[in-house]
């Protein structure tokens, strides 16, 4: 039963990890703002350069796929 | 597509809207807004949300002094001479598409580097190469899409505004030590003997106690410093039991794993801890872009053009001196007192007195601080140095220097604690006097058992959660509470006073009536065709009052002069529509705005605008006279008085012609009589008022731009609510007075162990978080049920 030092050691270091994980994160200010990366995920990354005529049709497809 | 919708905002574009690219705009405005977008390819912003957009205002010149490197130098939070970074607070953003375009800012000026949006806060924080473009021109480019950023006095003076984050810091270390601790206790519930446990208990036992020592240490740090700090003072807050119980407890259960007794209550130890931080950040709700204590620098702009010689200079408002003079553009707030030398202004004194209609004066004048010229450009010689204005002459008033620390001590918690810690320590020394024949060593068990088990967690934790969670419901329903402790305020009111102009009677709406000699068919149709042409907010409401259809005959010699009136020709009618100053007519009427009509050189008479009372105000009053006395405080005549006794209580108190600084008095007067005062008011005259008040709330129609400092703001649109407000604040105190009981009754259960000398770390294991989350569901459980059935 010696392996339960190891085990104890494993998982006093492993919460560790994580709490100094969790101290950098709200350093960095991650929790500042927990709504807008939500939506800014959803956004493309390339700008749309077709011209606007058949858009609106596009759009209601779109709307309806990912609904 | 619909047609009468503008693309880019939303409104209804009326008969004849602005076209382009086949879509239809309201006006000019969001047309242009559309054509920068769509010219960058930008144009994914309208894919994003239906008419996303707001209409853009009018910015020539408005931000010339960003020009001015002292100003600017003040707004930018960091340079190292090629790149900087600003952070803009921008009201209108309120969508996805927002953030979208927000974020695209470098398509539009590629001297941008990069914008981060902070949706919940409204703000947007740009990078951008100080070289290639300046702040003026950033500035200049967001309010050209409509995305004006709001720059106040109050930026500039800003010290860096650091949250504080500790709290999270000491709830991590409590919840990783919880954690934890409660893995390594948990072997020993199970009193098993000659298991293998009994090789490994010891390093179990020495662990916990390594593991708690940071949580009571730093974590827990915070109850010995506000427990301390009261009983200088001699108080018994129930910070000082907790601090008790846990001091006690860590002492006692390093005692047991050092001289070999036991496994001791490190687990309760931490999991109490961790709870009771848990509370404390549920009860910090705070709207990050509400600003609840706002004084006349917030309103002010930071820079103003100043005349030197005949040549325009922007000057930091705080450098203006007696005598200078000052240029004041359309839309420009006036900082100072002044007279008026040159141009004809229109004050719109909103800001202060909560009454919308602007205000003629001329030359030779005195204009005060805080209005807002609407019409031409005008200049004005300062008379005064700005402490010493009107306005701001309120706020040297002791009520606004004096900071006054939050009064915890007094709260409901506090209150009771007093009487419980006093019982708690007699039971432990009579208990520990029992004891003490019997056996010593027994004694100081059962002595610091009491302790324990006493250590008012679930007492601690009730008033947070159910605070906490109601701030959380009237957030919902755009009712915002400054903090928790102001629902406790309310729940004491015992006199209500309300404003008068834009508190009982809105801003937006008027009604209108006409004093005069009365028109023919003929004259009428052409008022009506020439006042549809204007824009102008009384055109509007004249043209919808007016029930006549409209002439198509071309208007001649149409003339708009901004802010005085309209004159035209139509059907060989010469017609002037506008101020008693604009057709030369003495004004007759000098308590409301009136709008004069002049058809070939004779004066018909005139349409006299009067606000009108929000919706269900009779209902509202009647519904809260029953339950508080009531007062009217106004900045304005007594010419309402008999429809005000119409609707309010026969007790009511009425007092017109009140200065800011008569309200205050007032309520003053009041508070000394020992009434609970809340004060429900608009405009900065009432900023005295609402700060002297012990509850202040603020009616606003734009809760994201204007209200005085105060401890609530209250959606103007949610008027009629506030009686339902009032009602569930005085809920949740009752639901907090329950918790109470049901938190002593768990204290006499465990008082029972604690006082047999039966507490085992198994009964305080299981009896500690028991209580705190029965508690937290409880009061959770509670509001949500008395919020929904509103």
């Amino acid at each position: 039963m010696e392996v339960i030092y190891i085990t104890m050691g494993v998982s006093v270091l492993l919460g560790g990890l994580f709490l100094y994980l969790f101290f950098r994160n709200v350093k960095t200010g991650q929790y500042d703002d927990i709504y807008t990366p939500s939506v800014r995920m959803l956004f493309d990354d390339e700008l749309v350069k077709e011209p606007k005529k058949d858009k609106k049709q596009k759009e209601t497809v779109e709307k309806k796929s990912t609904q | 597509m619909s047609d009468s919708v503008c693309y880019h905002c939303g409104l209804d574009c009326g008969k004849s809207p602005v076209e382009f690219n086949d879509k239809c705009f309201c006006c000019n405005g969001c047309k242009t807004v559309y054509e920068i977008l769509n010219q960058n390819e930008l144009s994914c912003y309208y894919d994003l949300e239906q008419n996303p957009g707001t209409i853009p205002k009018e910015i020539q010149g408005k931000f010339d002094y960003l020009d001015n490197e002292e100003i600017a130098e003040k707004l930018i939070e960091f340079t190292d001479g090629t790149t900087s970074v600003v952070e803009f607070y921008i009201p209108s953003i309120h969508c996805s598409a927002c953030i979208w375009v927000l974020e695209n800012l470098g398509t539009l000026n590629p001297a941008i580097l990069n914008s981060l949006v902070n949706f919940p806060n409204k703000t947007v924080r740009i990078n951008f190469k100080s070289k290639d473009t300046s702040l003026k021109d950033i500035v200049e480019l967001l309010t050209s899409i409509a995305y004006e950023p709001y720059i106040s006095l109050e930026d500039a003076d800003k010290s860096a505004k650091k949250v504080d984050k500790t709290l999270m810091y000491q709830l991590g270390i409590a919840a990783f030590g919880f954690g934890n601790v409660m893995l390594l206790a948990f072997p020993e519930y199970f009193e098993t003997e000659g298991y293998w446990l009994d090789e490994f208990k010891y390093m179990f036992r020495w662990m916990m106690l390594t593991l708690s020592i940071p949580v009571v240490l730093y974590s827990a740090k915070d109850y010995f410093v506000t427990a301390y700090k009261g009983l200088i003072k001699g108080i018994l807050s129930v910070d000082v039991p907790i601090a008790l119980g846990i001091i006690v407890i860590f002492l006692r259960s390093s005692y047991e794993v050092i001289a070999d007794i036991g496994p001791g209550y490190f687990d309760s130890l931490t999991g109490l801890i961790f709870f009771l931080l848990l509370g404390k950040v549920f009860q910090q709700k705070t709207y990050n872009y509400l600003s609840f204590e706002r004084d006349y620098k917030s309103y002010f702009p930071i820079a103003v053009t100043k005349i030197v010689a005949g040549k325009e200079e922007s000057v930091p408002v705080q450098d203006i001196n007696e005598g200078d003079r000052l240029l004041i553009r359309n839309e420009e707030l006036i900082p100072i007192d002044a007279i008026l030398i040159n141009g004809e202004g229109l004050i719109d004194y909103s800001f202060v007195t909560g009454e919308s209609e602007p205000v003629y004066k001329g030359t030779g004048d005195k204009v005060f601080a805080g209005g807002k010229q609407t019409g031409g450009a005008i200049e004005i010689d300062v008379i005064n140095k700005m402490s010493e204005s009107y306005l701001t002459e309120l706020w040297s008033n002791d009520i606004f220097n004096k900071d006054i620390p939050k009064d915890n001590i007094k709260n409901l918690t506090n209150r009771i604690s007093k009487y419980f810690t006093i019982t708690i320590v007699t039971i432990s020394v009579i208990a520990g006097v029992y004891w003490a024949f019997i056996d010593l060593g027994i004694a100081a068990n059962v002595v610091t058992a009491v302790l324990i088990i006493a250590c008012p967690c679930a007492l601690a934790l009730a008033a947070p959660f159910a605070m906490g969670n109601m701030l959380r419901i009237f957030g919902y329903r755009k009712f915002y509470l400054k903090n928790d402790a102001v629902i406790e305020e309310i729940d004491k009111i015992t006199h209500i006073i309300f404003d008068k102009t834009g508190t009982l009677t809105t801003n937006e709406a008027n009604e209108l009536t006409y004093v005069g000699d009365s028109f023919t068919t003929k004259e009428l149709v052409a008022v009506k065709s020439l006042i549809r042409s204007s824009n102008h907010p009384l055109s509007r409401a004249l043209n919808s009052y007016i029930k006549v259809d409209a002439a198509v005959d071309s208007i001649l010699k149409y003339q708009e002069v901004v802010g005085k009136g309209i004159s035209g020709e139509l059907n060989n009618l010469q017609i002037k529509i506008g101020s008693a100053n604009f057709v030369n007519a003495t004004k007759q009427d000098t308590l409301n705005t009136t709008i004069y009509i002049k058809i070939n050189e004779t004066i018909k008479g005139y349409y006299k605008s009067k606000n009108i009372y929000r919706k269900q105000v009779a209902s509202i009053i009647s519904d809260l006279g029953t339950n508080y006395k009531l007062s009217i405080l106004s900045g304005d005549n007594d010419g309402e008085k008999a429809y005000l006794q119409s609707i309010f209580p026969k007790k009511t108190n009425y007092l017109f012609n009140q200065k800011p600084q008569d309200k205050l008095d007032y309520i003053k007067i009041l508070q000394d009589k020992g009434e609970q005062v809340m004060m429900i008011g608009d405009g900065l005259n009432d900023a005295g008022a609402l700060a002297q008040s012990n509850v202040g709330i603020a009616i606003s129609e734009d809760i994201n731009v204007f209200s005085p400092a105060c401890d609530g703001i209250l959606d103007a649109s949610l008027f009629e609510k506030l009686p339902t407000f009032l009602s569930l604040s005085k809920k949740t105190i009752r639901i907090i007075k329950w918790s109470f009981r049901l938190s002593f009754l768990y204290n006499f259960v465990g008082m029972y162990f604690a006082i047999t000398n039966q507490l085992t770390p198994l009964v305080a294991a299981i009896l500690m978080p028991l209580s705190s989350i029965t508690i937290v569901i409880f009061v959770t459980l509670m509001t949500n049920l008395f919020a929904n059935k509103r």
